[in-house]
């Protein structure tokens, strides 16, 4: 299936960001806005909630701590108890040190692998580039169009009015 | 930019001088009550000998004098890491910290305070504080003679360390004051020749900061027990000075800011500011731990005897405040700021800060009570009074400094980007 979007086409940050705004009060939905480098301010304007990457972090890090925890006292105090330094079999603080490892380990890949499943990256994905000027000096917002519903005059008179300083249309294949 | 001056009110600082009147009377109290022979066991004064109780007989004088030099070694390290707060910002061309910059700096207002009493202390106390000032235990033919102390005669020696002493504080306060001046002309003058002057003062303050504040912490914390040696040590006061610093730094913009002042100052700055308290409570962990597990590791007598003393030694006398040092210093400001939200939110920050700041005067209580006091420490109006004292001294010279200048730094070149701080 095919899809048409509207894309305005901006050269200034605090432009882009009032934009963003006025659009929004407008009532029309912005798809998703592409910039070189990230935008101070520019998630609170479009309205995207904080991720919640952070959570998984603790319980990825809750899960290592317990494992090693878990792996240590089990392979030093039952599976094969050695005397080390003749310390007790279990005997915490030597574990510390491997216990905080893994305990960073497992948070920063559970982060790693959760963030490339929640954005679908993967090797076979197809991006689709709206404009390669997102990856010089443009910025680029892109609105879908809905067939029947979007007066797409209007929509230029919009993006114009609020400093875009081109509106193109491009049909994306899905 | 708009100037902002602090204001602090007579009953404010008649606040503060309550405060010493109260510490005055707790003390005087705690004195009559140790004299009097407050506790049965406690009226052996003058022999070295433990008393039947299991309690070590210890002397008013000595108590004091101990006290004293506790709470001085702890808020002149407070005191010192505003300066040293504001260098490392300078060095690293930091723009965030430019609306703060003022409290830190302030901070050091302390120090002229802290050297006198430090002075004074151990001209007058340093037998009760440090074992190793006592003559006989050079002298080859007295009994007492101690080979490992006159060993490190060469350093720890009566003139030397006075000397020491004195130097510390005379650098200490001439950068805290040079950078200072250079932060209020510029306030009147303008332009940036302060800000790169500034930045080379900065650079030199933060070497003799590195030795010193290294070389400090032997002198006045390491030698208490004389015998035992740490590598890590320098960094182990370092670590507590500096989180304690962060959270007086952060509870000082928080009360500004619930009083009306710093309008400029939002959450992205107590952000900031939430993390250096966060981070740094996680590096002193760090620091304790690895000095811990080496000594625990390699169970020599001489070494592990430190951990001895704290933890099962002295009676169990130590054993609550050693774990309660790490769970107030670390379990909990980890726990409670790990979330961005607590970070941004002036209540939690306000209880965390004030935890630490009270946890890390038991880690200065916990690192010298034990070599002096031994088994007759305790926790009670003399402690009690000494730090309110001292607390309430601290806030006049501090809350004094703060009100001569503009709580913002009106010229600063990185002003601007300050205001408008965002992460």
């Amino acid at each position: 299936m095919n899809k048409k979007f509207v894309l305005g086409i901006y050269d200034d940050e605090d432009v882009l960001l009032t934009a963003i705004e006025n659009i929004r009060a407008a009532g029309t939905n912005i798809y998703e806005v592409f910039s070189p480098y990230p935008v101070h301010g520019i998630d609170d304007v479009l309205g995207i909630k904080r991720s919640r990457l952070p959570i998984v972090a603790f319980f990825g890090g809750l899960t290592g701590m317990s494992f090693a925890l878990w792996m240590q006292i089990w392979m030093m105090g039952f599976d094969w108890p050695m005397i080390i330094g003749g310390k007790p079999h279990i005997s915490l603080p030597s574990f510390i040190p491997v216990t905080f490892e893994l305990t960073v380990l497992f948070s920063a890949f559970s982060m790693v692998i959760t963030f490339f499943i929640v954005s679908k990256l993967r090797p076979s994905l197809k991006v689709n580039v709206f404009d390669k000027r997102s990856t010089d000096d443009k910025f680029v917002m892109a609105i879908e169009v809905k067939d029947g519903v979007t007066n797409m005059d209007a929509l230029n008179d919009l993006l114009r009015s609020n400093g875009a300083i081109e509106v193109n249309e491009k049909e994306v294949v899905k | 930019m708009t100037e902002e001056r602090l204001i602090i009110s007579r009953k404010t600082n008649n606040k503060f001088f309550l405060m010493i009147a109260v510490g005055v009377v707790l003390l005087i109290a705690g004195i009559i009550f140790m004299a009097a022979g407050g506790g049965a066991e406690h009226h052996a004064e003058g022999h070295g000998e433990a008393a039947a109780a299991g309690h070590e007989a210890v002397s008013w004088t000595k108590r004091l004098f101990v006290n004293l030099w506790l709470n001085n070694v702890y808020f002149t390290g407070i005191a010192l890491v505003g300066t040293f707060f504001v260098a490392v910002q300078y060095v690293a061309y930091a723009g965030w910290s430019v609306l703060i910059k003022r409290i830190p700096l302030a901070l050091s207002y302390f120090l002229p305070i802290g050297g006198i009493v430090m002075l004074v202390v151990f001209l007058f106390g340093g037998h009760d504080v440090f074992h190793w000032t006592h003559e006989y235990l050079y002298d080859v033919n007295d009994p007492r003679y101690d080979p490992i102390i006159a060993g490190k005669s060469g350093y720890l020696n009566f003139w030397f360390f006075l000397i020491r002493m004195v130097i510390y504080f005379a650098l200490w306060i001439y950068f805290s004051m040079w950078l200072r001046r250079e932060s209020n002309n510029e306030d009147l003058n303008g332009g940036t020749n302060y800000y790169h002057k500034s930045i080379r003062i900065s650079a030199m303050f933060l070497v003799i900061f590195g030795i010193t504040s290294s070389t400090a912490a032997w002198d006045w914390v390491l030698s208490i027990d004389t015998h035992w040696f740490s590598t890590m040590f320098g960094w182990y006061v370092f670590a507590s000075w500096w989180v304690s610093g962060l959270a007086a730094i952060t509870l000082t913009v928080i009360i500004l800011k619930q009083n009306g002042y710093l309008k400029m100052v939002n959450s992205n700055h107590l952000h900031d500011l939430g993390k250096f308290v966060f981070a740094f409570s996680i590096f002193w962990t760090y620091i304790w731990f690895s000095q811990f597990l080496l000594y625990w590791y390699a169970n020599i007598p001489e070494e592990s005897i430190y951990f001895i003393e704290r933890l099962s030694g002295n009676e169990g006398h130590y054993t609550w405040i050693f774990f309660m040092n790490l769970i107030v210093n670390f379990v909990f400001p980890f726990l409670v700021l790990m979330t961005r939200d607590a970070k941004r939110q002036m209540i939690m920050l306000k209880i965390v800060t004030i935890a630490i700041l009270v946890g890390h005067w038991f880690d200065f209580y916990l690192m010298m009570m034990p070599g002096t006091l031994r088994t007759g420490a305790g926790l009670g109006f003399m402690e009690l009074g000494t730090a309110l004292i001292f607390l309430g001294v601290f806030l006049l010279a501090f809350t004094k400094g703060l009100s001569k200048v503009s709580l913002v730094p009106v010229n600063h070149p990185f002003l601007e980007e300050s205001v408008h701080h965002h992460v």
